[in-house]
């Protein structure tokens, strides 16, 4: 697929998301840079990780959950009837709260994307690159045949970090990647994070706003809107919304006024 | 049942922040009202007891920075309770100097206890007024984080410059009419200089409550007109 030529790795266009009757997120435009780090913050329930899941059409796993509008991915909307759901998750990974290693080996766990898509190449190889690109070769090398379930929390996620890079995506997902881990685990998720974002883009739902605030270059604050639909309330450089966001509820939230 | 506030810790210790904040500033402003008092009634013992006043408010700048810094470290300020606490810093350390600028004062007042004076001191006192008047007023807009007000402030400071050139130029004319005035004179001078300093320190609080009242950092005092001059 072609390079979108304006750095921007995806955007919402108009999106709306329902869970049957009910508008969970309302008319969202949002472009996404380029290998940057996003973070979308807001309070419980604004719809951050329903968006989240809108960007690699998680949310059709929901039986009832509905899009309208557009997400463009190489300038192709993603919703298109044409796309298969299949391949944008291949392109656009994901990465989850708590971690979920599949009860198999450490190298299973990182080669079983590329196998199950047919990879082609040496998958030592890819499972070797993919461990190191996750900072997690040194403390695995020895041991590639014990389960992935023995390792640490902290160990665990970037084992998913590392399966997730496996399968090459261009864009990673991440939703509360570090709130099940001890503080030094989430130090070297976010370390981690740094890193790969010279590679990928990547897009973080975190409830912990030093967290947004330490990671991300970007932020996007959603807020509840009357209706009770997630809006996209203020969007800026990170470093602008955290010392001088442009608006009150922007302020009023990060200042831990509500939320 | 009373309903959990989840900034009432964070806001009750800003107040506190605030309130040591403003005793900071009486102190400073007390110290230099009386050490121009004592220099314009030769008062060495009251000198001398402004001279020492002044390890009061060193400390008290220390105590200010530490409960900043602790607040920083244990709440994690963000927006504009960020920019207030990084201001309180820079504030607490412009006010320090006004108080060293004060104990310079007192210092001249001992330093000229055996020489005759050359004139009765008027002006100088006029100016320790008008430079405790605008501190008091920014202390105010600051804790009120009033940029309106703030912004205004600047504008006395001309008064302040008036009257120091004022100064200078009475105490020159002694120092040619009789050379025996210089030593005394260019002890003057700088007791003057020292309050028009202080003055230019109102207005550097001045430009903090535009911060944290705006985000925008910017000069107050651009004195274009006097560089044009040079």
């Amino acid at each position: 697929m072609s390079q979108t030529n304006n750095n921007h790795a995806i955007e919402a266009r108009n999106l709306n998301i329902y869970y049957g009757d009910f508008l969970a997120v309302r008319d969202v435009n949002l472009k996404i840079k380029q290998r940057k780090i996003t973070a979308i913050i807001g309070p419980s329930g604004c719809g951050k990780s329903t968006m989240l899941r809108a960007f690699n059409r998680m949310n059709e796993l929901v039986p009832t959950a509905h899009t309208e509008g557009e997400v463009l991915y190489h300038g192709k909307n993603i919703y298109a009837s044409e796309v298969d759901p299949v391949e944008v998750r291949c392109r656009i990974g994901m990465v989850f709260q708590k971690p979920n290693p599949f009860p198999k080996s450490i190298y299973e766990n990182v080669a079983w994307g590329a196998r199950i898509n047919g990879y082609q190449g040496n998958i030592d190889e890819l499972v070797e690159q993919s461990l190191r690109a996750s900072a997690l070769w040194n403390e695995v090398k020895d041991k590639l045949g014990q389960s992935g379930l023995s390792l640490s929390g902290g160990q665990q996620q970037r084992l998913c970090i590392a399966r997730t890079i496996a399968v090459k995506p261009d864009i990673i997902l991440m939703d509360e990647p570090a709130s099940a881990l001890d503080p030094i685990a989430t130090l070297k998720i976010e370390e981690l994070m740094r890193e790969i974002s010279k590679d990928y883009t990547i897009i973080v739902v975190t409830h912990n706003m030093q967290q947004a605030a330490r990671v991300s270059d970007f932020t996007a604050f959603f807020n509840l809107g009357e209706d009770r639909a997630g809006v996209l309330e203020e969007y800026d450089k990170t470093k602008n919304l955290f010392t001088n966001p442009a608006k009150q509820t922007t302020e009023d939230y990060i200042s831990g006024r509500f939320g | 049942m009373k309903t959990l506030s989840p900034r009432e810790t964070f806001d009750r210790q800003l107040a506190e922040l605030k309130d040591q904040l403003l005793i900071l500033g009486s102190m400073v402003e007390q110290i230099t009202l009386d050490a121009v008092d004592a220099l314009k009634c030769r008062d060495t013992e009251a000198a001398r007891r402004a001279y020492l006043y002044d390890q009061k408010i060193n400390d008290k700048r220390f105590e200010i920075e530490s409960a900043c810094i602790t607040i920083i470290a244990t709440q994690q300020p963000l927006a504009r309770d960020l920019r207030l606490l990084a201001s309180v810093l820079e504030v607490a350390t412009e006010l320090e100097r006004m108080g060293d600028y004060a104990k310079g004062v007192a210092r001249i007042c001992l330093l000229m206890k055996d020489q005759p004076p050359i004139k009765p001191i008027t002006d100088l006192p006029r100016m320790a007024e008008l430079a405790t008047d605008m501190l008091h007023r920014a202390l105010g807009a600051f804790v009120a984080t009033d940029a309106d007000q703030a912004a205004q402030i600047t504008e006395d400071d001309d008064a302040v410059d008036e009257l120091y050139n004022q100064i200078n130029r009475v105490l020159l004319t002694y120092m040619i009419s009789d050379p025996s005035t210089i030593d005394r004179a260019n002890y003057l001078t700088w007791a003057a200089h020292n309050l028009e300093r202080m003055a230019d320190r109102v207005t550097n609080i001045c430009e903090r409550t535009i911060y944290v009242a705006t985000g925008e950092m910017k000069e107050l005092d651009v004195s274009d007109d006097e560089l044009n001059k040079l």
